[in-house]
């Protein structure tokens, strides 16, 4: 089922969208109109260089980048095999790397003249992002989450009120982000005259997955320039979790037509790959939902099925398209790692290297574990730490708690 | 190629009156009481039926038929058997146009070339497919067509002059104007708006064009039918059927009656509107 190999991974999509079979614009024709208005609008901003221009200035002054590349010096001991770096992403204003793409897409709503923002979000990093964008440059926000990441996710939703955004608690469904995604694309085709739909990773309709991409493609820039001044070199592997895929398709994307460097996405194996999970790469297969055609969980009948895992921020039964077809032309291995793996990664990090992560990234870190060991002294691994572990520590103490019991 | 669409319309053309079109979603509450509520319907006053193919993430349909469909999936119902409800609906009644409308993953992994020869065989006449705009035509429109059944396209306030002719390119059957930027069971849409952009996309087209959206009483039934082709109703009829079920949800003895009467008073609203200007 390999489709030919390309000349280069990085020329997705087509005009139409489409990564191999993957992408498109599956939507109701209510939005078709203003997607189409998005597309024209984003490909003129990229080739503005004011556009370009401004946003460099706000990813410095107020983002705060470059972000640091460091040397994980003591989890490399630790693990015995594989020089460790961290791309860290969770030093960023807001803490992860979800304000790369939120910034990049506000710019452009203010370009459109829309002065209403939605967005969705799961682990609320997205959603923080977004309103503290929104406060920056004054525009309405509206953040859809679903009610079991309201509650697995309490101080983001109270950083999210006090930015001024109001966050709505979506009931439907299992109550996480595929469904807060549901009612935050039902509140765009009812307010399709004022409202941006600021999209918190790479998947939705085109220009989405693209346009995301591009956004946080400055994650794998730097880190490419930022490896070569300390090692005058390219990694030789790159690791990121994957929940939509966007801080991982900003890491890769830059190293795509690099064959030496070896590629991980690491999936949300919840319970184990037989049980309930939130892998669908691993346990799913094509299907079309939220505006593109890519792998979904579902059943026979082609019903989506509820995803599991601990982290909010991968709780999601899909993937971005262009994982998909990352996938499918073996470019990009794709792993997973379960709840509990991720924990212990969780607890490792923070005892070693004195960095609480996200449970997201600790995803990638838990299968960091598992691939440093194996590999010789010499080999340049980049981590992606996409997020900061504030927002998981009242949820994963309550977790250690009941254990230690 | 003329469908049962096609025939009906040219039938109430002669009769001088506009469609009544009921949306119901299949396997709602249970797939028993569903083919008796479409068996009905005809009766009733329905002039074309559409049945819902229920899908986990209908994400253009508001709480009513969100909740309707999510009825029917738990009661089981499966593509597979929304197609045996039709071929059931069909061994007494070969006129009534059956439209299936829903999304598109279903189908995608159903198959698309066997879904539409089982579609036909069983007796569906068109499709209406809320994830799939112009731009991905070549996934079910243009096989659709091929395979004889109609592409019942989505015109929305947003579809400008500009955009109707790709809208209209591949339509078939006729043409869904949803009169509100929104979701199934919102706002109700204001009758004069609506007869403005029916003859918008009149302009456009000599296919009949019928409304939906918005649309609960008799009263507004009729206001829209005065200016449009058909006018159809979803969620008030939808909400009928949950208003008459039991605390755990399931069908009781008022269950069919209630969606055929207020189907029928809706007609009445229909059949008393004065026929649409052509
Ligand atoms: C810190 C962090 N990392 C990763 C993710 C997963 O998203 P993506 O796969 O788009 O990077 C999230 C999502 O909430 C997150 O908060």
């Amino acid at each position: 089922m390999s489709p030919a190999l390309p000349n280069s991974f990085r020329s997705g999509p087509d005009e139409r969208g489409h990564f191999g079979i993957f992408g498109g614009r599956f939507v109701a024709e209510t939005l078709m109109p203003l997607i189409l208005d998005l597309e024209k609008a984003y490909a003129e901003a990229k080739a503005d260089p004011a556009f370009q221009k401004e946003m460099d200035g706000h990813l410095k002054h107020y983002v705060g980048r470059p972000s640091p590349l460091y040397f994980a010096e003591r989890l490399t001991e630790h693990l015995g095999g594989a020089k460790i770096y961290f791309k860290r992403e969770e030093l960023n204003h807001t803490g992860s790397h979800k304000v790369n793409n939120v910034l990049g897409q506000i710019m452009l709503a203010r370009r459109m003249g829309k002065k209403r923002i939605i967005a969705e979000t799961g682990a609320g990093q997205h959603g923080v992002a977004t309103a503290t964008l929104c406060a920056r440059f004054g525009l309405e926000c509206v953040v859809y989450m679903g009610a079991v990441d309201v509650a697995r996710q309490q101080p983001n939703v109270i950083r999210m009120e006090m930015l001024g955004a109001k966050v709505i608690p979506v009931q439907s469904g299992a109550r996480t982000l595929k469904d807060a995604m549901n009612d935050a694309l039902r509140d765009w085709v009812t307010n399709v005259h004022n409202t941006f739909y600021c999209i918190g990773t790479v998947a939705g309709p085109h220009p989405y997955p693209m346009m995301v991409r591009d956004f946080q493609s400055i994650i794998g820039i730097e880190t490419r320039q930022q490896l070569q001044e300390v090692e005058g070199r390219l990694p030789d592997s790159l690791v990121a979790c994957i929940g939509g895929g966007s801080n991982a398709m900003g890491l890769f994307h830059p190293f795509l037509d690099d064959p030496s460097v070896e590629i991980f996405g690491v999936e949300a194996a919840g319970h184990g790959l037989t049980q309930l999970h939130a892998a669908s790469i691993a346990g799913g297969r094509p299907g079309v939902l939220h505006g593109n055609r890519t792998y979904l969980l579902m059943d026979e009948d082609g019903q989506i099925t509820e995803a599991h895992s601990i982290s909010a921020g991968l709780d999601y039964p899909g993937i971005g398209p262009e994982h998909s077809w990352l996938h499918e032309t073996g470019r990009v291995n794709y792993l997973s790692a379960t709840d509990e793996e991720a924990l212990e990664a969780f607890q490792l990090l923070s005892r070693l290297e004195g960095i609480i992560p996200a449970l997201e990234p600790a995803h990638a870190i838990a299968k960091v574990m598992e691939l440093a060991p194996k590999r010789p002294r010499d080999h340049l691994m980049v981590v992606n730490l996409s997020g900061r572990g504030d927002k998981d520590v009242p949820q994963v103490g309550d977790i250690l708690k009941g254990r230690n019991k | 190629m003329t469908t049962r669409i096609d025939a009906r319309f040219a039938e109430l053309a002669k009769q001088g009156r506009s469609a009544f079109v009921t949306f119901v979603m299949a396997g709602d509450p249970d797939p028993a009481t569903s083919l008796d509520i479409l068996k009905a319907l005809p009766k009733a006053g329905a002039d074309i039926i559409e049945i819902g193919m229920p899908f986990t993430d209908p994400m253009a349909d508001g709480p009513s038929i969100q909740a309707a469909g999510l009825r029917a999936l738990k009661g089981g119902m499966t593509l597979r058997k929304t197609l045996e409800m039709v071929r059931s609906f069909r061994k007494d009644d070969d006129a009534t146009p059956l439209v299936m409308m829903g999304y598109y993953n279903p189908i995608y992994i159903y198959g698309v070339d066997k879904f539409l020869a089982d579609a036909k065989t069983a007796g569906v006449d068109g499709l209406i497919i809320v994830d799939l705009p112009p731009e991905e035509d070549t996934e079910l429109c243009l096989p659709a067509m091929k395979a004889g059944l109609n592409f019942i396209r989505l015109a929305t306030p947003t579809t400008d002059d500009k955009r109707l002719p790709a809208v209209l390119a591949n339509t078939s059957g006729f043409v869904y104007y949803v009169s509100i930027t929104g979701i199934t069971g919102a706002a109700a849409a204001d009758a004069r708006a609506v007869g403005e952009a029916v003859a918008r996309i009149k302009r456009h087209t000599e296919l009949p064009v019928c409304v939906g959206f918005g649309i609960r009483t008799p009263e507004a039934a009729r206001a829209i039918a005065e200016s449009a082709n058909g006018a159809v109703v979803g969620t008030a009829l939808v909400d009928a059927l949950r208003g008459s079920l039991d605390a755990e949800g399931r069908a009781t003895a008022k269950t069919v009656t209630a969606v055929a009467d207020l189907a029928a008073a809706l007609a009445q609203g229909v059949r008393g509107a004065k026929q649409a200007a052509e």
